[in-house]
């Protein structure tokens, strides 16, 4: 039998372990874009924030989750955007 | 009633499936530069399918403040992404990271004071009692990161804007007094989660000990120079995944869990890789105060030189007119003075000469990882130019010049010779094997390290000084005169 907890604790050690096997060897051409795409993923806690900001009366924690809705948006909006401009740049225009 | 029970226990689990494994393929694609941007493409599908499926868990709401955050950080995120300059990308990237850390403080404070101090249950029951002891750990848990990831990157961001000096500030006892406060705010974050039943007490002693993490953050970046940012930002990378990750286990939801473990390990290897590239352990940059201790080394003072032959633009494009192959190697004073497009320029000029350029990039060159890529990237230079630091050591003894770019640290022959350095042993571009390097900085002034550069001492070294950008339209000026003549 397994408690709501373990079964966290083990889906987080294994997403750890399949985060480290998936990159590896990143090329250093790479490393601030996926630096910056990584950054964007970190804002799924934007999923956290619309389950606190639901209700309608403005409550302090209302409030709160709608300021944690907007960090988190720029975060994945940003992120994505910026990473994409970056890469733009990367692949295409290799031949002048 | 039966369909939504099937969309709440069915679809929304599967989907958020969906949506982590895409995370997963997305993060991967980005590890490849062929398959990078549409990995990028699918991180971002993921991250819609996530908000997607928990407004369809949701059901029907009040969307109003929803919507309202969704377009006000949707609009500030775009503009931001669009407007920054690619010199500046470090700064972005650190207050996108401190974005992400202070989502997860601002969703673990609302969830507790929903469930607890608005409710009125925190009266009679501790946190613990009404949420879990799992939920409740993780409350503090995503409070305590999540704030340190916030105050850290704010530090970091202005470190790297200039605001504040780049160079470590040191604050007497620090070490006792950041275990004292990382003790403190955990204790603290223990007590009213598992002992405390008063809500209001509740709700003071959470805003204390997010409070607490937040100096504690600042105390942890302050110390740390410029040069060791592309640390620091990796590390703070990392943390911001992890305090996602901690939201996850407040709420129970494995989307984030897994997303903010994938960010939490790709922080971490990036880090790892900046820590061997300046051949440090990841504990002496956290606390070792880099840079401070200049002047007690074998290397003596840091401004010290001896004779050093200063050019003008004029010799300096003679040098390069009988030249074969010229290496560039770019540092931080490139992304400032913004050079990148000028030295493109000056590069495309050299090759229509017939010479073989390339260019040999230090991974901790500039502020952050692979940050020289990404602006020389900006000016179209064809990636297959840029040479990582293993590979184009051995060529330098076949170069004939090597125009060294606002770097300094990097080019330091005391990593090798001087065993005292602070530098010492660090893995450096050998460019004094090279026929001539020529050092285009402003003055004689030490890098980051604070240590005294003996490469410009060397015979067969010129120094042109100046601002990166105007040395290089004057080379590229006088090559031009030149060829016409």
């Amino acid at each position: 039998m397994m408690g709501p907890l373990l079964i966290s604790i083990y889906v987080f050690v294994l997403a750890m372990f399949v985060g480290r096997e998936v990159i590896t060897k990143v090329p250093p051409t790479l490393h601030t874009p996926l630096m910056s795409g990584a950054n964007a993923i970190s804002g799924i806690t934007i999923v956290g924030a619309l389950l606190v900001a639901r209700t309608a009366d403005p409550t302090v924690s209302n409030i709160v989750g709608a300021g944690a809705i907007v960090l988190a948006t720029i975060n994945v909006v940003g992120g994505f955007l910026v990473t994409d401009r970056m890469l733009s740049m990367f692949g295409q225009k290799k031949k002048r | 009633m039966n369909d939504a029970g099937f969309v709440q226990q069915t679809l929304v689990p599967l989907l958020y499936l969906i949506s982590a494994v895409t995370f997963i393929f997305g993060i991967k694609g980005l590890t490849r530069v062929r398959t990078a941007r549409r990995g990028n493409g699918l991180a971002a599908l993921a991250m819609l399918v996530a908000v997607v499926t928990t407004l369809l868990d949701m059901g029907l709401v009040d969307y109003r403040w929803i919507l309202g955050g969704l377009v006000v950080g949707g609009a500030i995120g775009a503009i931001a992404a669009v407007k920054v300059e690619m010199t500046e990308m470090p700064e972005m990237v650190a207050l996108f990271n401190g974005c992400g850390g202070g989502a997860s403080v601002l969703v673990a404070i609302a969830y507790l004071w929903q469930e607890v101090v608005e409710s009125g249950a925190g009266d009679g029951m501790t946190p613990s009692a009404l949420l879990g002891p799992d939920s409740a750990l993780s409350v503090v848990l995503s409070i305590l990161i999540g704030a340190i990831t916030l105050s850290g990157s704010v530090v970091a961001y202005l470190k790297l804007r200039g605001k504040i000096s780049g160079q470590p500030i040191m604050v007497p006892g620090r070490h006792v007094l950041n275990l004292a406060l990382f003790l403190g705010a955990l204790g603290l974050g223990v007590w009213f989660a598992f002992f405390v039943a008063e809500a209001s007490l509740i709700a003071t002693v959470a805003v204390v000990v997010a409070l607490l993490a937040t100096v504690l953050g600042v105390m942890l970046v302050i110390p740390i120079g410029g040069a060791d940012m592309p640390v620091v930002i990796s590390l703070l990378n990392s943390y911001s995944g992890l305090a996602a990750s901690a939201t996850g286990f407040v709420l129970n939801e494995n989307v984030l869990i897994i997303s903010g473990a994938l960010v939490g390990a790709s922080g971490l290897i990036l880090t790892q890789i900046m820590c061997v590239a300046m051949n440090r352990t990841l504990a002496n940059v956290l606390f070792g105060g880099f840079g401070m201790q200049e002047q007690e080394t074998a290397s003596g003072p840091a401004s010290d030189y001896g004779t050093v032959r200063s050019y003008g633009p004029e010799e300096s494009a003679m040098l390069l007119e009988s030249a074969e192959s010229v290496v560039f190697v770019p540092g931080y004073g490139l992304a400032v003075a913004q050079a990148q497009h000028v030295c493109r320029e000056l590069a495309d000029l050299l090759e229509s000469r017939g010479v073989k350029v390339s260019y040999g990039i230090h991974p901790v060159a500039g502020r952050m990882p692979g940050h020289m890529n990404v602006l020389l990237a900006e000016a179209d230079v064809p990636y297959e130019q840029l040479r990582e630091m293993d590979e184009i050591n051995p060529d330098f003894k076949e170069t004939d010049v090597v125009i060294i770019v606002g770097a300094n640290d990097v080019v330091n022959p005391a990593a090798e010779n001087v065993p005292g350095s602070p530098i010492a042993g660090m893995p450096v571009l050998k460019v004094w094997d090279a026929g001539t390097t020529m050092v285009i900085k402003r003055s004689l002034s030490p890098g980051f390290a604070g240590i005294k550069n003996s490469l410009f001492e060397n015979e067969n070294n010129i120094m042109v000084f100046g601002d990166a950008k105007e040395v290089l339209q004057g080379l590229v000026t006088e090559l031009k005169q030149a060829a016409a003549a």
